[in-house]
């Protein structure tokens, strides 16, 4: 008998090894640590369990310069529904995972990295919920960070430069102001349109909507579809680019759906009508935000332009986004800078 | 025996209620952001969160996400909120969920917005502050209070100092009452717009650039102002020179204004004090930049002045901010009137007249003095294309109903 539970208990312990905790993720609270779901392997390493999919997006958020790691998991023999000009329609169960941190130095991958924090969105019976877990001085474990937390960090860019930020883990009302759609939470990043793009998996270099489909973790994608361009990819056209930036950058709170639509300025891809994209757009309740300038878009003047006086502000009563950034995106600003001047 | 009824199950839900609510209390002291915030967030229906006498001094802004909770100061002098060395966030407060009450602490110096709230449905405000304490300047956030995309918003007993946009500013909503209300050295005192159903009433507006703004915007999800009353206010004194940031509507607006109607229809200004506003006590205009929004009516329509107070204005218009002043000295000659509208409707009914219903109603007082402008008169070269008789304007008085708002 006591032979019987010793097995019992290996097998628990080994099933436990393989498998994510599909409960937890179900689960009414979150808890205190991320490793109590079984995204990983090992935490620290950030190396995923097998049903744990790494994937990228075409164009990302910029996040002070950090760097994301980004994980699909959908449980058992489900898959997620393809949804035009939206996220696929992930099933109960689903877990959505992005890890922040900052390699210690950029031109030393080998010299590791700093991991700031994991976020989560977790696909409950209710709708998606959203939190964070931030990792700890050690490196070994990620706790829940129920109100966000304070880390100030610093990495060595790529011209060698010692760089520091007032990095900020979101709190949960924080997740929810970005990830908001007509007052539900819902995932940005994975549109089938943004992760049409090539990965190397440990298995090979794919497609990611193939790579999905023969895991079968989505039912469909289209053959024709239009991809936003790498908004980094300087052979690409200017305004394919800033469009991309914009809708990956702005387009979740500015749009008719999301939290920012009472100001009538829509950055999404789908925006078409020149007023509502910001050009020759007056502000409404901008206050100081307008920076005493008239028009969000003054075409040929980016100098007059408020939208790029309010990407290039570090003043949180000005900048935008208005959280998830403490730095100024250099390399975006110049490029929407030639733009607006362009147009 | 239905109503009996009724009253036996209100009853038996507010036991309901207490036996599951649970009250929270947050001191100042070592980590108060995190444990105030974190607070907020774990609340659950029917709590009350109690933050205590005492200086609180954030790096970061708040937020309240959960509906049906009371989050409550112990007076609006005691429980201060200092958002003075803010690093993140764009508001001091942002509240984004249904039937919630605050009321008694102030918000200090918030970088942004001092407290706003997005698409509630019922939110009430109650002696509660906003202050930008170095005086007017540019460099204070926009609003005090800013319910947006909200419907039964209640703001009573509040005060709001030094916005540089709009002390009070109720912006695409429903049903509102803003009342017993201070604002003072704000650039507007208190602003409803682009707003549906509001009664504005018992505020004191003094010392703002302007008293009380009812106006309507092109270009935004919710248009056509209409149905706003402003009665037994107080505009008066309103002195501070212009310190709003340019770019922004209410930049336009010139010192010494009492109340501004806007673009707006069926608006009902009765009962109030207008005095010692040096540029004009009321203005009633249309919204004049360019818009190609053919959902826009850019006219007001159904306005209804009536049994106002009229002390000394026009006494140091200000010629420097926006054109109305200026414009408005110039046609006077200098003899600038309690009332003036600019007389600007569309063109057909230039022509044809306006119709009857949608006429501006004026029933003051003989000694008010008042003047408008014909347009077409004006266009022509008219020698005199003002009038200035406020009798012309008499008309019957049609009360709009008054607002009833769901309280929690």
């Amino acid at each position: 008998m006591k032979k019987i539970f010793s097995y019992f208990f290996i097998f628990l312990y080994c099933s436990n090894l393989y498998s994510v905790n599909d409960n937890l993720i179900l689960a009414e609270s979150f808890p205190e640590k991320l490793s109590e779901f079984e995204f990983f392997l090992d935490d620290s390493a950030q190396l995923p369990n097998e049903k744990v999919i790494p994937y990228e997006l075409i164009s990302t958020l910029f996040s002070d310069y950090s760097y994301k790691q980004r994980w699909v998991y959908v449980p058992g023999n489900k898959k997620a529904k393809y949804v035009e000009n939206w996220v696929f329609d992930f099933p109960t169960g689903s877990a959505l995972i992005k890890t922040f941190y900052y390699p210690v130095d950029e031109r030393a991958p080998e010299l590791g990295k700093q991991l700031l924090e994991t976020r989560l969105l977790l696909r409950k019976e209710s709708g998606w919920e959203a939190v964070s877990y931030a990792w700890n001085e050690e490196q070994n474990e990620a706790y829940k960070k129920i109100a966000g937390k304070t880390i100030n960090a610093e990495w060595t860019d790529f011209m060698g430069e010692e760089k520091t930020v007032r990095y900020r883990v979101p709190n949960v009302n924080q997740c929810k102001e970005c990830h908001d759609a007509d007052d539900k939470i819902s995932p940005i990043g994975p549109k089938a349109r943004n992760i049409n793009k090539k990965f190397d998996f440990k298995d090979g270099e794919f497609n990611q909507l193939v790579y999905w489909m023969n895991r079968e973790i989505i039912d469909d994608y289209p053959m024709d579809l239009i991809s936003p361009v790498d908004w980094t990819d300087e052979t690409k056209d200017i305004n394919d680019r800033v469009r991309s930036y914009l809708d990956v950058n702005c387009g979740h709170c500015h749009s008719p759906t999301g939290n920012a639509n009472s100001t009538g300025l829509y950055l999404h891809l789908n925006e078409t009508r020149d007023i509502n994209l910001g050009i020759f757009k007056k502000p409404v309740a901008t206050g100081r935000g307008s920076g005493g300038y008239k028009y969000s878009i003054v075409p040929g003047k980016p100098e007059e332009s408020i939208l790029l006086y309010r990407m290039e502000s570090m003043d949180p009563g000005v900048m935008m986004p208005e959280s998830g950034r403490a730095l100024t995106h250099k390399e975006a600003v110049e490029m929407v800078r030639d733009w607006i001047y362009g147009l | 025996m239905k109503k009996f009824n009724i009253f036996c199950i209100s009853i038996i839900s507010v036991l309901l209620l207490n036996i599951n609510a649970k009250e929270v209390f947050i001191e100042p002291g070592p980590n108060e952001h995190e444990r105030l915030q974190e607070a907020m967030i774990l609340l659950q229906e029917g709590d009350i969160l109690t933050i205590k006498s005492g200086y609180y001094s954030f790096e970061d802004g708040l937020s309240l996400d959960v509906s049906k909770v009371t989050v409550r100061g112990e007076g609006m002098d005691k429980t201060i909120l200092d958002f003075k060395n803010q690093k993140s966030g764009a508001q001091g407060l942002l509240v984004t969920s249904n039937q919630v009450i605050l009321e008694n602490f102030s918000i200090m110096d918030a970088k942004g917005d001092a407290l706003k709230v997005i698409g509630s449905k019922g939110i009430s405000m109650l002696n509660l502050k906003t202050e930008w304490t170095g005086g007017p300047k540019s460099t204070n956030g926009a609003y005090g209070f800013y319910p947006v995309e909200s419907e039964d918003v209640l703001i009573d007993g509040c005060v709001a100092i030094g916005a540089s946009d709009a002390g009070i500013y109720v912006g695409q909503s429903k049903n509102i009452i803003v009342r017993n209300s201070v604002a003072q050295y704000n650039v507007a005192g208190i602003e409803i717009e682009n707003s549906y159903y509001a009664d504005v009433y018992d505020n004191l507006a003094s010392h703002n650039t302007a008293g009380i703004l009812v106006f309507d915007l092109p270009d935004l999800p919710q248009q056509g102002g209409h149905h706003i009353r402003v009665f037994d206010n107080q505009a008066i004194d309103n002195d501070t020179d212009n310190f709003a940031p340019e770019g922004n509507i209410v930049g336009e607006v010139p010192r010494g204004t009492g109340i501004i109607v806007m673009a707006n229809s069926d608006v009902e200004i009765f009962n109030n004090v207008m005095s010692g506003n040096g540029t004009v006590n009321l203005s009633i205009v249309s919204y004049s930049d360019e818009t190609d929004d053919k959902n826009y009516y850019p006219h007001p329509k159904k306005i209804q002045v009536h049994n106002n107070t009229y002390g000394p204005s026009g006494f140091d218009p200000d010629l420097e901010t926006g054109d109305l002043a200026k414009a408005l000295y110039e046609i006077s000659a200098g003899d600038m009137p309690d009332i003036f509208w600019d007389g600007v409707v569309p063109l057909s009914q230039m022509i044809l007249g306006q119709p009857k219903e949608e006429r501006l109603v004026l029933n003051e007082e003989d000694t008010t003095s008042f003047l408008t402008i014909s347009p077409i008169k004006y266009m022509l070269g008219f020698s005199s294309p003002i009038r200035t008789d406020i009798k012309e304007f008499e008309g019957k008085i049609t009360p709009l109903e008054s607002i009833s708002i769901k309280t929690f």
